[in-house]
């Protein structure tokens, strides 16, 4: 494996935060060094984002391509991909790591039809078989895993990972990082907003952990009733810190909002520990949280498909048993 | 507003986990007798999209789907909903196409439609105005090959979109998905839009459009029907190639059963619960 070249992302800026890095980056960079070791390089684009190249460094990028410019504070395909494209010039890396995050998975399949290189996206592993880079991914919603190579041996090749699918890079100590500043010109500023220019940028988040990067998530489905009833899975969720998710079921009958929803056509969620309330476990919900470490199950029908998947089930009305257990749990984190 | 919208037929999503079975050695998914293949979930989002575009800007709706003989049935359904004609695009050569092969023939393909309009409506150099795909297929869950037909096209593009409005002449208001929200964005037409559910229901076709669509006449191409784009100066653009192979297609073994966590009561099997993942260290 020659040079991996990570293409970082940073935290949304809003009022008031401080830059960071996405989660998603600390993983890119894992996976990268897992393959290419030493010969990893980072790229980053936004807007005051320069702050954030030695912390791309101090988790293993031997080289961090900068650009940093008001014109890349919302990002658009347009601008953004010139930018990776002259770091993947000066880097001349053989493979390509994006996130299969909202702007990652865009962003890479332009570049990748652009670049005449094959794409792999929302892989769940990378592995260097006798020297081919194997690419693995779900498939059918979850219900197959797909292995992908090069059609043709290639000088790139690119591939977007699922998030939490990879283990974060650790610290490497203070290495001096090499910043390479990229600069946006103007012409292609002003091509793109002629093409696609953003007018509003709209946040719509709920309270608690973000659904996608929570670590726990407590689900409901049909099988919670009414409308009136969501509090008890809103509460368990509450008692963990976890976030709360539903099916499209609930989300259809309004128990609670689209931004919910897991499942194929909903967010794909990766946490530790998935709790499913009075889901039956239909594949388009199972395709939304296969990739949860633990799933367990509360559910009065003991034949529902969700306890096939899994690791701990209860049979037995949730109504009865969320609030047991949500006080327990309380109980066990006041030790 | 001429709109051309992209349909992959898929395996029915909804089959049943105990009949999903996949052929290790053909690599790919044995199709359970009992349950047909199905429009692709995403793209009948799009051809709604589409739909509703024309009943309120006037225009024509062009369904255009690859796939083997079978893919005619989508294309039909896409009929009965509304659009105003079908081309399937059928050759064995693009039989399990990766996204770069897919969006290759379906490029050259849309390129052959514009000229055949006579390269008219609004943007007449193109002969379309909008091209309109699913953010992804549910089989090979990619999400590619839409933006791969706007690069080979050099079309603005945009993924996933959850709302299209027509501003004016020539420029569409667009709202993409984002990890926090959505963004807003004012695009240039053509363009190629690959959109997602939230975009609103796919109808469901009348009995007198199924009736129309039964009879109608769906021209099919095959890859030699497809011509290059003809403005690169390397002559066969783009190639009509594969980047990956699918090495293997596997179902994951289920883990160890699950362990059910019993009380003498519901409430008696949640703290039960709680002390059994306190114990395992998953909370």
């Amino acid at each position: 494996m020659g040079t991996v070249l990570v293409v970082a992302e940073a935290q949304p800026r809003h009022a008031g935060n401080m830059p960071a890095l996405a989660p998603i980056s600390y993983e890119l960079l894992g996976a990268a060094r897992r393959l290419g070791g030493d010969d990893v390089v980072a790229v980053l684009s936004g807007t005051e984002v320069r702050p954030l190249a030695g912390e791309l460094a101090a988790h293993g990028a031997a080289q961090v391509y900068v650009a940093d410019d008001p014109a890349l504070a919302d990002y658009v395909a347009e601008t953004y991909l010139p930018v990776v494209e002259q770091a993947i010039c000066h880097a001349q890396p053989s493979l390509v790591l994006l996130g299969q995050t909202a702007n990652g998975r865009e962003l890479a399949a332009r570049l990748a039809f652009r670049l005449g290189c094959g794409l792999v996206t929302d892989c769940t592993r990378l592995a260097v078989n006798a020297g081919t880079l194997v690419m693995t991914k779900p498939v059918h919603g979850g219900s197959a895993i797909a292995e992908y190579v090069a059609e043709a041996p290639a000088a790139l090749q690119m591939a977007t990972l699922r998030p939490r699918a990879f283990e974060p890079a650790g610290r490497v100590g203070a290495k001096p990082a090499a910043i390479v500043g990229l600069e946006v010109p103007a012409a292609v500023v002003a091509q793109a907003a002629e093409r696609t220019r953003v007018i509003e940028t709209v946040r719509q988040v709920s309270s608690g952990p973000r659904l996608k990067d929570a670590r726990i998530v407590v689900a409901g489905g049909r099988g919670v009733g009414s409308a009136a009833d969501w509090h008890l899975v809103a509460e368990l969720a509450a008692a963990l810190g976890g976030a709360v998710g539903a099916t499209r079921a609930v989300t259809d009958a309004g128990w609670a909002p689209p931004s919910l929803q897991v499942g194929l056509t909903g967010a794909t969620v990766t946490p530790d520990l998935y709790v499913a309330v009075g889901i039956s476990g239909a594949v388009q919900h199972i395709a939304g949280c296969a990739g949860a470490r633990t799933i367990v199950a509360i559910n009065r029908d003991p034949n529902a498909n969700i306890f096939k998947h899994a690791r701990f089930g209860v049979v037995a009305d949730y109504r009865q048993v969320l609030p047991a257990l949500a006080r327990r749990i309380a109980e066990l984190r006041g030790d | 507003m001429n709109v051309v919208v992209c349909i992959k037929q898929v395996p029915d999503p909804e089959i049943p986990p105990a009949q999903f079975k996949v052929d290790e050695v053909a690599r790919a998914v044995v199709p359970p007798p009992s349950v047909a293949p199905v429009m692709n979930g995403y793209d009948a989002h799009a051809l709604e999209a589409a739909l509703r575009l024309k009943e309120r800007h006037g225009g024509t709706v062009t369904a255009l789907s690859l796939g083997p003989p079978s893919a005619r049935e989508v294309l039909k359904r896409a009929l009965a909903m509304g659009a105003d004609r079908a081309c399937h695009v059928d050759d064995p050569v693009l039989y399990d196409a990766d996204s770069w092969l897919a969006a290759a023939a379906l490029a050259r393909a849309i390129y052959r439609i514009g000229g055949e309009s006579g390269r008219s409506g609004q943007n007449g150099q193109y002969g379309y105005d909008l091209i309109l795909c699913g953010r992804q297929a549910s089989d090979t869950d990619a999400g590619q090959v839409g933006l791969g037909i706007a690069a080979f096209l050099s079309l603005p593009a945009l993924s996933p979109v959850q709302q299209v409005e027509v501003i004016e002449n020539g420029r569409l208001r667009v709202e993409r998905l984002t990890e926090e929200g959505y963004q807003v964005i004012d695009v240039r037409l053509p363009a190629l839009l690959a959109v997602s559910s939230e975009i609103g229901e796919p109808r469901y076709p009348p009995l007198r459009g199924i009736m129309a669509a039964s009879r109608a006449q769906i021209p099919m191409w095959t890859a030699a029907d497809l011509p290059p784009l003809g403005r690169k100066d390397d002559g066969d653009w783009p190639p009509l190639a594969r980047k990956l192979r699918l090495q293997r297609l596997y179902q994951e073994r289920r883990e160890a059963a699950c362990e059910h966590v019993q009380g003498e009561s519901p409430a008696d099997a949640g703290r039960a619960l709680a002390d059994r993942l306190r114990q395992v260290g998953v909370i």
